[in-house]
């Protein structure tokens, strides 16, 4: 894998264009990580030192709604999908967090119809 | 006389009894199967060709369907921004010549590798952006196999979907074509297989725990599960060349185009399907 310094991060984010109080929605988060579970070995042998996603957070209008931890055996690129129960919409923001100060933050406006 | 008859029926019950809990399974209704890329066009009916999207497990069908999950859409959305950037101030972006990627790349990945009139041989898609990059950004060649110029492959293949992989037609590509199918077919390697002996000898049967595929190049670059990232046709036939531990094509050179436009005619008529999934 090329390790190109401060390489761009990547992420896709799925939500309703608009939904409704009371919906139940889907939000999916996929963020371009390599997940390096810190037990793996390169051709000279030595410890590859552990590169994963610790946490991951989203918050709506400033509340939190969900939280997931990340170990080292969860994928590269991990997807995390979860439902929410709209009460009100405003700005979700979208945080991973992990090894090495990894931290990277997402926005994407919810919509109430 | 009574006896033996209770003892039979008595086994008979047992047998039910014990047959009982199997049944419902057995009677499960056929779920419908998935058909392959139902949203897509697909092979004439009758055409023996098959994508190794149909061998796919479900779970990894729904990966490829459905573009929120498919991890490649990573490398796409990096492609289409890279597309729209330009590189430095004053320089010129992708979309400065080739303008909207959805009309002007619509068909391209489809089509490649193709004859590159400058080099006076097939050049495939990662190395056809490298040549536009050095000719007319001025810029340095992307590493084949780095992730910005995977993003660029594939963001140039999402143009491509659902379109037909066009046949080898040009007359120039003739001899690239005739010698990647004998690369084909050629016994090589220290195991001393070809591809043909997989792919075309013993598609649909086992090999370890996978399933041969017919080796048709219709969703490249894929994300591959076992890699966990976004790779080409040139790393796919690569890591089959370690597999039957051969000397590797060089990305980019003669041999690897060659394979690789023998495999593009070999599929002609498939719908292009990429950027794809596979295990």
């Amino acid at each position: 894998m090329t390790a190109t310094p401060a390489r761009r991060v990547r992420t896709l984010i799925e939500l309703p264009s608009s939904t409704r109080a009371g919906e139940l929605i889907e939000i999916r988060a996929t963020i371009g990580h390599p997940m390096e579970t810190g037990y793996r070995r390169d051709a000279s042998g030595e410890l590859m030192p552990r590169n994963i996603i610790r946490m991951f957070q989203c918050e709506l209008a400033g509340r939190r709604i969900f939280t997931a931890e990340l170990f080292p055996a969860i994928s590269a690129n991990p997807m995390i999908a979860f439902r929410h129960r709209v009460q009100t919409g405003g700005e979700l923001l979208f945080r991973w967090t992990g090894d090495k100060a990894f931290e990277h933050v997402e926005r994407r406006l919810l919509n109430l119809r | 006389m009574t006896r033996p008859r209770q003892l039979r029926w008595m086994i008979i019950a047992a047998m039910l009894f014990w047959l009982a809990p199997i049944s419902p399974d057995a009677a499960e209704p056929a779920s419908p199967r998935p058909t392959g890329q139902d949203h897509k066009n697909s092979v004439p009916a009758g055409d023996p060709r098959r994508s190794g999207f149909e061998d796919m497990s479900r779970a990894t069908q729904t990966l490829q369907r459905d573009d929120g999950q498919n991890p490649a859409m990573l490398w796409v959305r990096d492609g289409e921004r890279q597309w729209r950037q330009a590189p430095g101030p004053g320089q010129r972006s992708c979309a400065d010549c080739h303008a909207n990627a959805e009309q002007s790349m619509r068909g391209v990945a489809a089509a490649y590798p193709a004859w590159d009139v400058r080099l006076g041989r097939p050049v495939n898609l990662a190395h056809r952006i490298n040549l536009c990059r050095q000719n007319h950004q001025l810029l340095a060649p992307l590493d084949a196999g780095s992730d910005d110029l995977l993003g660029l492959e594939a963001f140039i293949a999402m143009q491509s979907r659902g379109l037909s992989i066009e046949p080898v037609t040009d007359e120039r590509l003739d001899s690239a074509r005739q010698n990647g199918q004998l690369l084909f077919t050629m016994k090589i390697g220290q195991l001393s297989m070809s591809c043909a002996q997989c792919h075309d000898e013993h598609p649909g049967q086992r090999l370890g725990g996978s399933t041969i595929p017919q080796g048709h190049p219709t969703a490249y670059p894929i994300y591959r599960l076992q890699w966990q990232s976004a790779g080409s046709l040139t790393r796919r036939l690569q890591a089959c060349l370690t597999g039957v531990r051969a000397r590797q094509f060089p990305a980019f050179g003669d041999e690897m185009v060659a394979l690789e436009l023998f495999l593009r005619h070999r599929a002609a008529g498939m719908p292009f399907e990429g950027p794809g999934v596979r295990p």
